[in-house]
């Protein structure tokens, strides 16, 4: 007797800072592009990329699976936001 | 009267912590593994300073999903005192506990010196031995400890009374000059300077002292 492979997927979330706070470390990496030479960088923030592999039954689930953990630990709402950059399956894994 | 002191991989205050209240003070402590599931026996609660979990992903946000800190938030949510230094004013804000969050320090600079403060103590429990307007000295020792929050949430704090510490020379950016807040009810206090390390006069000041001196009535 054979089960069929769980689904996985695999997703991209860019987690970046709201536009009104303050971002001392990226205006520092501004101030450093201007030393290094390279001229014209007029904003510089930072963000995380997290890359995440999960099981779900489906695209929708692994949708709210991601969109569950962003909300509630990868972004804190008060200072960041959050963009599902990507979501597919993992090749090969069935689905 | 026990305090229980919770330690998370990281903490690094935690010994201070006990000091201050048992040795300077008299009150018991009891460490408490973030693991634990139970507050039973305990009558006051400090998340004390440090780097829980290395301050991987945010300053606080890996911490405020252990087990116990559940424990914690119906222990606050029942009027049991509770107190956020440093790192566990990040930890409560991270909670929900307290509104807003704490960000990297403006001039990028991990600041460790004497910070001069006001205290408004308003309905704060833990700041009821203070007077109103009175100048303190407490250390600081943080790397991101600038409070952010929006202008709405701003002026409700300040207009129910919640910003209970205010630097007197801003050192990190943080807006509304906002050093410590205490919820609506007076019972959390969160605060980012270390009063624990102003308890013993041999550290060069006390000022710290009647803060935990508070629980003995």
């Amino acid at each position: 007797m054979t089960f069929p492979p769980v689904p996985r997927f695999q997703a991209r979330v860019l987690v970046s800072l709201r536009p009104s706070v303050l971002d001392p470390a990226g205006e520092a990496t501004r101030a450093a592009a201007q030393r290094l030479g390279v001229d014209g960088i007029t904003q510089l923030r930072i963000g995380k990329a997290m890359e995440v592999e999960l099981e779900a039954a489906d695209l929708d689930a692994a949708r709210s699976q991601i969109e569950r953990l962003s909300d509630r630990l990868l972004a804190n709402p008060v200072i960041e936001n959050w963009c599902l950059e990507q979501l597919k399956p993992v090749e090969g894994a069935g689905s | 009267m026990t305090i229980g002191v919770v330690v998370f991989p990281g903490s690094n205050c935690d010994r201070d912590v006990r000091w201050a209240a048992e040795g300077c003070l008299g009150i018991p402590t009891r460490f408490l593994w973030h693991e634990e599931r139970s507050l039973e026996g305990i009558d006051a609660v400090v998340l004390p300073g440090g780097f829980s979990y290395g301050d991987y992903l945010r300053c606080g946000a890996i911490a405020h999903v252990s087990p116990l800190l559940s424990e914690v938030a119906a222990f606050a949510a029942r009027g049991g005192p509770v107190l956020g230094i440093c790192n566990g004013f990040q930890i409560l804000t991270e909670m929900g506990l307290l509104p807003g969050a704490l960000t990297r320090n403006r001039q990028l600079h991990f600041l460790c010196e004497a910070a001069p403060l006001t205290v408004h103590p308003g309905a704060c429990q833990w700041l009821r031995h203070y007077g109103e307007g009175e100048p303190i000295s407490l250390p600081i020792a943080h790397g991101e400890g600038c409070f952010q929050a929006d202008a709405d949430t701003l002026a409700a704090l300040e207009g129910e009374g919640q910003v209970v510490l205010r630097y007197a020379a801003n050192p990190n950016g943080s807006a509304g000059d906002v050093a410590g807040l205490s919820n609506a009810q007076g019972n959390v206090l969160g605060l980012m300077p270390h009063p624990e390390r102003a308890c013993d006069p041999i550290t060069g000041g006390t000022d710290g002292s009647r803060l935990l001196a508070s629980l003995l009535g």
